[in-house]
Formats: structure tokens, C-alpha cells, sequence
């Protein structure tokens, strides 16, 4: 909106707030910081759970069946064999597959250890393979083949490139290939991929091997159905948005970080309208003697509640605009130097921080008001 | 003729009398009372004021202070609410209207300059002069317009950019002035307008305002205790105590 667009009054109270820059500037400056904060938490803790769900979002399976005790993809419970293929027989389902996933330990050429993520593909399917940047996805089928994904944590396991060796629990491995995927991983180690029996064969196995089976259905309509009948064999099929959400569910409640993460965005909340109350209401008691005397001449209160509320919305939008700015810059430079630095600004981030901006403005300008509402023109005549 | 129609007669010749003195006085008051405080600390600043105020008029209402001066100026601009009487503002009996109407009566009708000018610092003189015609909703160019029109009477047309910090206290009291007067009210209130200037300064204003300001069609009322300026007034009510104890006008304002 250009400023000749505004009403008189409007471009009254712009030139009121704009032209005090001291004020406008710590208004600005309280508000940005606040937004800054805001966002950081809530970026930093969507940034989290995000990545929390790397498995399932990288696999990219319309359904999942494990078993009931799961809580997040990390924490894999072993399911017999049979469980694959009693799934294979519902009706409605396309296909399923296997997934191993798993901790191994790589031995390095230098004699250190790494631990490292170890997800096993289906044999037959490689369903959930990730994008190959270099080298063949059917030299995962070579001897000792193994996949590795380059992200921030490629380097802890040496950057290797293709040929290179390692020992993974005194068994050989060679790197065949290098891929990438969608989401890093939460726990900062490097990732491998290679065929389920490969996985289970170099990895110390209990009872039963089988991670997860990865289900197809024929269409969404039979996803319903096909939960009900894992359900009856004692097991539990989430669909990729539900295991995302129990994942996102667990880290928030159970592990102390979405509380603490609250709390952190709480505070900002409070300085943010601490420091943006605390400057709205000054500007507004410095201008309340001038705010009596348009009273006098004949402003009436909605008239002079509009102009209040448009300094507080324009400041409002002006700080949240900035402090969004700010947030991404920020985040874009640590993401430069820190490449495993979680953040991430998602919309309901930005969705968040635009209320809680709104209450700031909110509670600011009603105290405002309420003083504007008060004073008595008869007041002004007394001064 | 009966008793009964003889009173009629009586009440319409009054109504009539009192119809035509309120269509030939600007500012007509009518037996004004108003208390401030409750119970022990009630104190009457007005007692049964009533007095007119013509067009073409220059009428002073003096008086020591604590006497309901500006007790009597917000009461007859609409400002004040009166425990008693009524108050006609150019035959239109402001205290029968609503919150809103009184507003926009006195948007319309009054043009005030107060003690301390209460310009805005963070506007141009300009943009201070033309407040009265943006509330008015009259576009904002249109109004700087009329404003710099208006600076131009009170001889600060080359200040219209300016900061009223950046003028002397005899040039903000101009602005004040013509800001007042930009809207055309037909009846002006000045509270003090001389307390923060030096004796010529204050002379040169109100005789300024004594000849460029006031007209025919125009009523203009001055709250003071500057005795140097009553030269200039048409008429000075003298306030005691919440009481009119005088009125003093042509050659015995002088004199007094």
C-alpha cells in the first residue's frame, strides 16, 4: 500500500510513529528480536522432528507395519518373517517388503570406530533405495556392496568414495556408490545402505530380523482395512503421515524437548512483549496530552482507536517482517557452517510467531487505548 | 382572556424571545451549574452562570484562578458536561446531542487553541495546521493545501516544513491559531493565549487575531489573566467563585 492510499487519519498515525525514530526503532527492534527468537525455537524444534522421521520420509512407504511398541523409526522392535508374508495376503495390498534398519559399528582404515546407520533393502524390490549421485544401484548386489549417503556426516567415516574399504563387525564392506536423500538424519552419523540379507548378515541379530515391513496398498481406500487385519495379527500399520506424527508425538512428550523448547519460546514471547509493551505504551503516554487535544478539536474514540491500533499493526507487521528476515539469514549462514544445524522455518513456525506478534500487538495496544479512551479533553484545558 | 391561555401566551412570547436571542448570539449559556468531587470534597465551580456571546464578538472571561473560567470554556464547547442548565452553540443546544454528535459539532463549529498550543513535534507546522480538515476527511494533499493557505495569513508560510519546535513561542502560537481557524468555525476558544509569550509578542497576537481573525459571522472567546490585552475585547465577563460578578464592556474596560 502506497502511503497516499491511507485515510487522512491513517497517514497521521504513520507520520506520528515514524517520525519519532527513536521510538519506531526500538518498537522495530523489540518486536524483530522477539520474532527472531520465536522462530529460532520453533525452527530449531520442527527442524528436530523433522528429522527425527529421515527413515520414514527418505523410504517414502505409503505403510508401515511394525510392532505396537515402536515409538519413533530408530527404535525398531524385530518382527518375525512371518509377519511379511501374513501382510502379503490381506487384500488390498499390492506388495510388501522387508526394511532393516539398524546400528553397526565400521572400523576404520586408521583403527578408530564410527558408529553408523545401517538400513537394509529389499533384495528383490531395493524399495526405498536412495538417489544415486555416483556409481550403480545394481552394484549393490556386488560383494560387500554398500551405499553411502553424502550429507553432514559423510565425513566421520573418512569421505570415502567408491572403492574404498572398511571392516563392518569384522566383516568387509566397499563402497559402490554414493547417494543422496531428502532428510538428514537426527542422530548425527553417517548412513549406509545395502540389501536386507546383507544387513543381517553382518549385523548381530536377536530372534527375528525384520525391521519394519513396507506396505503398498492397491489404493488408499484399502488402507483402512489393511491396518485392521495387521491389527488382528498383533501388530500395529501406520501410514507414512501417522508414523511421522507418532515420531513428532514421542520426541515432543517424552523426551523433555518440546517442553523445553516451550519454555525457551515463552521467554522470547515475554521480552518480546516486554520491551514492545513497554515502548508502544511510552509512545503512547508522550502523546497523550496531543492524542486529548485532537479529542478536543473533535477525533472521536473509534477514530482514535483506529489510528492506535494502525501504529501497532503497521509496527506489528513491520517487526514480524524483519525478524523473519532476520531468521532466515541466520539460519541460511549457520546452515553454511554447520551443515548438521537442524532449523528449519516451516509455515506453521512463521504461523505461530504471526500470533503471537498479533498478542504482543494485542495486549500492547489495549493498554494504549484504554489510556487514549480516558483522558478527558477537559484535561488539556487544565494543563 | 383565561389565566390558563394567558400563561400560554406567556410561555410562546418567552420561547419566541428566547428563539431569537439564540439566532442573534453566537454562544448563548442558561443558568450553568457544575459540581466536581463527591461528598465532603464537592466543590461548586460554576453557580448559576448565564451570558451571551455575539458574533463579531470579542468576549474575555477573566477572573483569579480557581474562579470556573476553564470550567466555563470546556462547558460551552462541548467539552464538559453541566450539572445544570443548557448551552446554544450557533442556536444548536449541544449538551441535547450524543457523545459522537458533539464530536463532530465541534469539529465543525469551534476552533480551539489551547494554553500550550499542544502542537504535534513529530509533524510539519503544515501537517499540524491542516489536523482539523483531515478529521474533517478532507484529503491529505487537499488539507496541506489549505493549511499553507492558512500559514500564509499568520505570515509563516516560509515555516510550513518546519518542526514546531524549530519556531519561537509567538510563531507557534500562530500555528496554533491557524489551526484553529482553518476549518472556518464560527466560533473560537482561546484558553490563555498569551501566558507563554512575552507582553508584545502576546499584544501583537491577540491584536492579530482582533483583526484578521474575528469577522462578522464569528465569535470569539478568550479565557486570560493577561490584563495588558484587554484592550482588545468587545466585552469581559469577570468570574468569582463560580459566579459572573461583571461584565464590563466599551470605554469602562479601559477605564477598569
Amino acid at each position: 500500500m502506497k502511503l497516499g492510499e491511507l485515510t487522512g487519519e491513517m497517514r497521521l498515525a504513520y507520520k506520528l510513529l515514524v517520525n519519532d525514530r527513536t521510538k519506531f526503532a526500538a518498537l522495530l527492534l523489540g518486536i524483530t528480536f522477539a520474532v527472531f527468537l520465536m522462530l529460532m525455537m520453533t525452527s530449531l524444534f520442527s527442524g528436530i522432528l523433522y528429522r527425527s522421521s529421515s527413515a520414514v520420509i527418505n523410504v517414502g512407504a505409503k505403510v508401515w507395519v511394525m510392532d505396537p511398541a515402536v515409538t519413533t523409526p530408530a527404535t525398531s522392535i524385530p518382527m518375525p518373517d512371518y509377519v511379511q508374508d501374513a501382510v502379503r495376503s490381506i487384500p488390498g495390498v499390492e506388495y510388501a517388503v522387508p526394511l532393516y534398519s539398524g546400528v553397526g559399528l565400521v572400523k576404520l582404515k586408521d583403527g578408530t570406530f564410527q558408529a553408523a546407520t545401517i538400513v537394509g533393502l529389499d533384495d528383490t524390490s531395493l524399495f526405498g533405495r536412495p538417489k544415486m549421485l555416483q556409481g550403480k544401484i545394481e552394484d549393490i548386489y556386488a560383494e560387500n556392496g554398500f551405499i553411502i549417503i553424502l550429507d553432514a556426516d559423510y565425513g566421520k567415516l573418512h569421505s570415502p568414495t567408491i572403492g574404498t574399504e572398511f571392516e563392518i563387525n569384522n566383516n568387509r564392506a566397499v563402497i559402490i556408490g554414493m547417494a543422496k536423500v531428502t532428510v538428514s538424519g537426527l542422530f548425527g552419523i553417517p548412513t549406509l545402505y545395502t540389501t536386507y540379507s546383507r544387513a543381517i548378515q553382518y549385523l548381530p541379530q536377536a530372534q527375528f530380523t525384520t525391521s519394519y515391513v513396507l506396505v503398498q496398498p492397491k489404493s488408499p481406500g484399502d488402507v483402512p482395512r489393511i491396518k485392521e487385519e495387521v491389527k488382528r495379527l498383533g501388530y500395529l500399520a501406520l501410514t507414512e503421515d501417522e508414523f511421522i506424527d507418532q515420531t513428532a508425538h514421542w520426541y515432543e512428550f517424552h523426551t523433555g524437548l518440546g517442553m523445553n523448547l516451550l519454555i525457551m519460546t515463552v521467554v522470547s514471547f515475554i521480552v518480546g512483549l516486554s520491551i514492545s509493551g513497554q515502548t508502544f505504551y511510552t509512545f503512547i503516554i508522550e502523546n497523550l496530552e496531543r492524542f486529548g487535544a485532537l479529542k478536543a478539536i473533535g477525533a472521536k474514540g473509534n477514530e482514535l482507536i483506529g489510528m492506535i491500533l494502525f501504529q501497532a499493526t503497521f509496527t506489528a507487521l513491520t517487526g514480524y517482517g524483519l525478524g523473519i528476515g532476520l531468521s532466515a539469514g541466520v539460519t541460511a549462514l549457520a546452515k553454511l557452517r554447520l551443515p548438521d544445524y537442524a532449523a528449519r522455518l516451516t509455515f506453521p513456525s512463521l504461523g505461530g510467531a504471526l500470533v503471537m506478534v498479533i498478542v504482543i500487538v494485542a495486549i500492547s495496544s489495549y493498554i494504549g487505548v484504554r489510556r487514549v479512551l480516558r483522558i478527558e479533553p477537559f484535561d488539556i484545558f487544565r494543563s | 382572556m383565561t389565566l390558563q391561555t394567558t400563561a400560554k401566551t406567556e410561555i410562546a412570547r418567552g420561547a419566541a424571545a428566547s428563539t431569537a436571542i439564540e439566532a442573534q448570539n453566537a454562544i448563548v449559556a442558561r443558568d450553568l451549574d457544575k459540581f466536581f468531587g463527591e461528598g465532603e470534597a464537592r466543590t461548586q465551580a460554576l453557580r448559576d452562570v448565564s451570558f451571551e456571546a455575539r458574533y463579531g464578538e470579542m468576549l474575555y472571561i477573566v477572573g483569579p484562578s480557581g474562579s470556573g473560567k476553564t470550567t466555563l470554556l470546556s462547558v460551552i464547547s462541548g467539552i464538559l458536561r453541566p450539572d445544570r442548565g443548557a448551552v446554544t452553540v450557533k442556536g444548536q443546544a449541544i449538551w441535547d446531542m450524543s457523545a459522537d454528535q458533539i464530536c463532530e459539532f465541534r469539529l465543525k463549529t469551534i476552533g480551539f487553541v489551547f494554553q500550550d498550543y499542544h502542537l504535534f513535534p513529530r509533524l510539519t507546522t503544515a501537517e499540524n495546521v491542516a489536523i482539523p480538515l483531515i478529521l474533517k476527511k478532507r484529503p491529505w494533499e487537499e488539507a496541506l493545501v489549505e493549511a499553507k493557505r492558512f500559514l500564509k495569513v499568520v505570515g509563516l508560510e516560509d515555516r510550513a516544513h518546519l518542526p514546531p519546535v524549530k519556531l519561537s513561542g509567538g510563531e507557534q502560537q500562530r500555528v496554533a491559531i491557524a489551526r484553529a481557524v482553518v476549518s472556518q468555525p464560527d466560533v473560537m476558544i482561546f484558553d490563555e493565549p498569551t501566558a507563554s509569550l512575552d507582553g508584545d509578542t502576546g499584544r501583537a497576537i491577540v491584536d492579530f487575531v482582533r483583526h484578521e481573525v474575528l469577522n462578522d459571522q464569528r465569535c470569539i472567546v478568550i479565557v486570560t489573566h493577561d490584563a495588558r490585552i484587554y484592550e482588545y475585547a468587545h466585552r469581559i465577563l469577570r468570574m468569582e467563585d463560580g459566579q459572573l460578578k461583571g461584565v464590563l464592556d466599551g470605554d469602562s474596560i479601559v477605564g477598569d
